[in-house]
């Protein structure tokens, strides 16, 4: 087996690096919100503030299962981040962040609580919104490069977006609902005034809930890994569209109110069918 | 080898008329346990001889005598069938059967003494897998069928007890299957196809209320227009190519064999359940459940499939080959799709399966159609993880039925925490249909991978039906895993074989997975480098990754399975009420008492079977319209 140093160091520094990267995130993007919405907002270490604060919170549960799913929620998606980070398959990460995803809906399922019995049912929708897209998108990375492995795209040369600038767009659509930004935000919100109690998550407390943050943190990290990905070769325009590409999301969430799951299904598999598509079609008759 | 290889074709049949004597109880049972072992035993003896000869064995089996037999055999099964069409007022049936029967008589006497397979039979890796399949969850099915049998008569005292007929049909049904993959002599071939036919046919209308007729006679009419164009495909070869041997295709010149390999193709998607023949294998699902699972897993479907697989590289290596396989593998893809967004709007357990079971097929096709090596390879994984994790579903919910009385899925809420071992087979047989890193994932993924090369246009089909065929298997997935507050276990119900053949088959699915990169080195890699002559390769740090992601869920499902004592701070879901002491109740804002229940989306108004089935078998029509006009 050819598991190079490479492979191990990036896999180590995603592990310590990404919640890191992750929550400070979450807190820029609470301040920007914050002042979006011309109010003084919280420090930017905030988000790990809150972590610590669950993580030390009395354990409340409906059942014995759901830790083990939340447990395997969280373990899966840091599983996906390390096969991209690690050079690995993309296809496979995409997998993994999809399986990441059944754990956290089965979660929710087990409690038995209707209102997160509605999360969980609208987690499936998103899912069936983005996932097409997320494919179309490791598709044509494949095709204007020739392999599925996350190193060996980042290292092609010529710039992936001048091969997809459709899919990049289209991926950038998908994102508004995997970062859980409004309209898209229809599991779960972290918007108070527009969710069903609490979503998915109602019946979820203390470390779970924190378990979920933290995950949520290195799967932000692994989506903006792909997005770094359309501009590998140009490492300081790759970063700054990155980060441009997240806070485009954070502005996006400020000016838009939930819309209904219809409209995220419908949208997306429109824009899916549009950009995606048309992408393909493009690199196949290249 | 060829005894063996006549022993696993002939040994089933004359079990099967053992059967229809001995009577029911104890004589049954000891008969169908034992020639289960022994055929199961017989086909593995006869994988590992094939595997370890490392090439494909071709015998001559049989003369002139034999061709003759098998005529007549062909010719009195068919007036046993144009009699009962009759005697049923299915004319169009009676026709189609009679116009099969003329064809095979014209062809008997005009065309049957100008060629000769060299080889009627042989055997290679490919026929290893189909025969393990057809001989160890066959007849485990069989096996199954023991004590469901009893329990489906104890269900439904108006069906008459034909059982004896029952078994007869199942074990005649093995026979055939095996004499389908072992027959490189297409007339033999077509006289198994036909028997597989005719068996479905008896097992569909076992019941014999007017649905299950009228859904038989379905199956038979479309099966029977699929042997008609297998009986035109024989002139064809026989008249332009001047062969009949499964083996030669291949070698020959696209002017002489394309017509007929599109005429064979065709016959494949009938059987195989393709849009827009899907109606047939919906409509089986009202015989008893054992029979879905052998139409589904191991036989019947499972040989359209084998016949567009062994068809591939025609349309991989002749000239002109690859349009007709363009629109085979499109057929594929469009069926994939539209039957996969079908399935969310289903809500009977078996109806998903069939959906989901021809959509599999759709993935198959696309494969073999576009038939390049690395596509062969996931078109064979396909069939073997498919075969396995779907057996164990449809044996499973047909389990849960007979002990909750329904198989829909609404009614499954929290069947682990009462019928746990059932639902344990469901659950991996789940996870082994659409997680990653399980069975049919693992297939899906060489799917892709080898479709971005070969025609990246499919690959949006792929991305479309991947994405809706998650929702259908993990809502019924979240369903079967609620957990319910203190529910009395019911596992006692089921029967001893059921039970034990749910275990095996789930030990099974779980260890394909495991053991799939063994499979392949051993078994498939041989068999696409002898087709294709190209080598497969299996990225070694890709399968390091699936094994440490199988680990990774077997660590988690301990803890699920034995959930330990520890102290944890239960509360009762939250309720938007005051939560009453008896569980999931709660007091109302309106001043009464509630019970919850939750119900799971459908999306009927958007993946509907009115708004989508219409479409498919359009789309579809036309896409074989075409593929036909192309080579006409």
């Amino acid at each position: 087996m050819d598991v190079t140093a490479a492979t191990v160091i990036g896999i180590l520094i995603y592990l310590a690096a990404a919640p890191v990267v992750g929550g400070l995130l979450a807190g820029a993007d609470r301040v920007v919100s914050a002042r979006m919405q011309g109010r003084y907002g919280p420090p930017l270490l905030q988000p790990f503030y809150d972590v610590l604060k669950l993580w030390q919170k009395e354990n409340i549960v409906v059942n014995r299962q759901q830790k083990v799913y939340i447990l395997g929620f969280f373990v899966f998606v840091v599983i996906a981040g390390c096969i991209l980070f690690g050079g690995g398959d993309l296809l496979l990460a995409v997998f993994a962040l999809t399986l990441a995803s059944v754990f956290l809906i089965v979660a929710a399922y087990s409690t038995f609580s209707p209102y997160a019995h509605i999360g969980a049912e609208r987690e499936m929708i998103q899912m069936v919104s983005y996932e097409p897209m997320v494919i179309l998108t490791v598709v044509g990375m494949y095709m204007a490069t020739g392999s599925f492995s996350s190193v060996d795209i980042a290292r092609h040369d010529g710039m992936l977006f001048l091969h997809l600038p459709f899919i990049f767009l289209g991926f950038l659509f998908i994102l508004t609902i995997k970062f859980r930004k409004s309209p898209f935000d229809i599991s779960m919100s972290h918007h108070a005034h527009q969710e069903i109690v609490r979503g998915l998550t109602t019946e979820f407390s203390g470390r779970d809930l924190a378990l979920i943050e933290i995950a949520h943190w290195y799967e932000n990290v692994f989506l903006l890994g792909m997005v770094y990905l359309f501009f590998a070769p140009v490492p300081v325009v790759a970063v700054i569209v990155t980060l441009a590409a997240y806070f485009l999301e954070v502005f996006i969430d400020n000016n838009n109110a939930r819309l209904k799951w219809q409209h995220a299904l419908a949208s997306s598999w429109a824009v899916t069918l549009v950009l995606g598509v048309s992408n393909v079609v493009l690199l196949a008759f290249r | 080898m060829q005894a063996l290889l006549l022993f696993l074709i002939l040994f089933p049949a004359a079990v099967a008329f053992l059967l229809l004597a001995a009577p029911k109880g104890r004589a049954r049972q000891t008969v169908v346990s034992v020639s289960a072992a022994v055929i199961a035993a017989a086909s593995i003896i006869l994988a590992a001889l094939v595997l370890g000869r490392g090439a494909p064995v071709y015998f001559a089996a049989g003369g002139h005598a034999v061709d003759l037999l098998i005529f007549a055999a062909e010719l009195a099964l068919g007036v046993i069938v144009t009699v009962i069409s009759l005697r049923r007022k299915q004319y169009l049936a009676m026709a189609l059967m009679l116009a099969g029967l003329i064809m095979t008589v014209v062809y008997e006497v005009w065309l049957a003494n100008t060629v000769h397979a060299e080889n009627n039979l042989f055997a290679d890796n490919l026929s290893v897998v189909m025969t393990l399949i057809i001989g160890v969850i066959g007849s485990l099915i069989a096996f199954f069928a023991l004590g469901y049998m009893e329990e489906y008569h104890r269900h439904h005292e108006d069906v008459p007890d034909r059982s004896n007929f029952f078994f007869f049909i199942v074990f005649a049904f093995l026979g055939a299957m095996n004499g389908l993959i072992f027959a490189n002599n297409l007339v033999w071939l077509f006289f198994f196809w036909e028997v597989t036919t005719f068996c479905s046919f008896f097992l569909i209308g076992y019941g014999r209320d007017a649905v299950a007729v009228r859904n038989s006679f379905l199956a038979l009419k479309l099966n029977l227009c699929g042997g008609l164009a297998f009986s035109a495909a024989l002139f064809f070869l026989t008249l332009n190519a001047h062969t009949i041997s499964l083996s030669e295709l291949h070698d020959l010149p696209g002017g002489a064999v394309l017509l007929p390999v599109a005429l064979l193709a065709f016959a494949g998607l009938t059987k195989s359940a393709q849009m827009p023949f899907s109606a047939w294998l919906l409509g089986a699902m009202v015989a008893p459940t054992p029979v879905s699972a052998l139409l589904h897993s191991s036989t019947m479907v499972k040989a359209g499939v084998y016949l567009v697989i062994r068809l591939s590289p025609v349309f991989a290596y002749v000239d002109g080959g690859k349009t007709v396989g363009l629109f085979v593998a499109l057929v594929g893809a469009v069926t994939f799709l539209l039957t996969s967004c079908m399935a969310i709007s289903q809500n009977d357990a078996k109806r998903v399966l069939a959906y989901s079971t021809i959509a599999n097929l759709g993935l198959i096709i696309v494969c073999a159609g576009i038939g390049n090596h690395k596509l062969a390879w996931a078109a064979v994984m396909l069939v073997i993880f498919h075969a396995i994790a779907k057996s164990l579903l449809f044996l499973s919910v047909g389990t849960a039925e007979h002990v909750i009385g329904s198989r829909r899925i609404e009614s499954m809420d929290g069947l682990a925490g009462y019928l746990p071992r059932v639902a344990a087979g469901m659950v991996v047989g789940i996870a082994g249909m659409f997680l990653a890193p399980f069975g049919m994932l693992i297939s899906k993924w060489a799917t892709l991978e080898g479709l971005v090369d070969a025609n990246p246009i499919l690959t949006i089909f792929v991305a479309f039906g991947s994405a809706v065929t998650l929702m259908f298997w993990v809502k019924w997935l979240g369903k079967i895993l609620i957990v319910k507050s203190a529910p009395e276990n019911v596992e006692t119900h089921v029967p001893r074989t059921q039970a034990l053949t749910l275990a095996v088959l789930s030990v099974m699915t779980a260890g394909v997975c495991v053991l799939f990169p063994l499979i392949s080195k051993y078994v498939l890699e041989p068999f696409i480098f002898e087709t294709y002559r190209q080598i497969y390769w299996q990225d070694m740090n890709n399968i390091a990754t699936l094994l440490i992601m199988m680990a990774t869920v077997v660590v988690l499902t301990v803890p699920l399975v034995f959930p330990g004592k520890r102290e944890r701070h239960f509360r009762p879901q939250y309720l938007a009420g005051a939560n009453l002491a008896e569980k999931e109740k709660f007091h109302g804002a309106m001043g009464q008492d509630i019970q919850i229940s939750l119900k799971s989306l459908y999306l009927q108004g958007i993946f509907g079977e009115s708004r989508l089935f219409p479409l498919g078998v359009l789309s579809t029509l036309i896409l074989i319209i075409i593929m036909l006009g192309v080579v006409v």
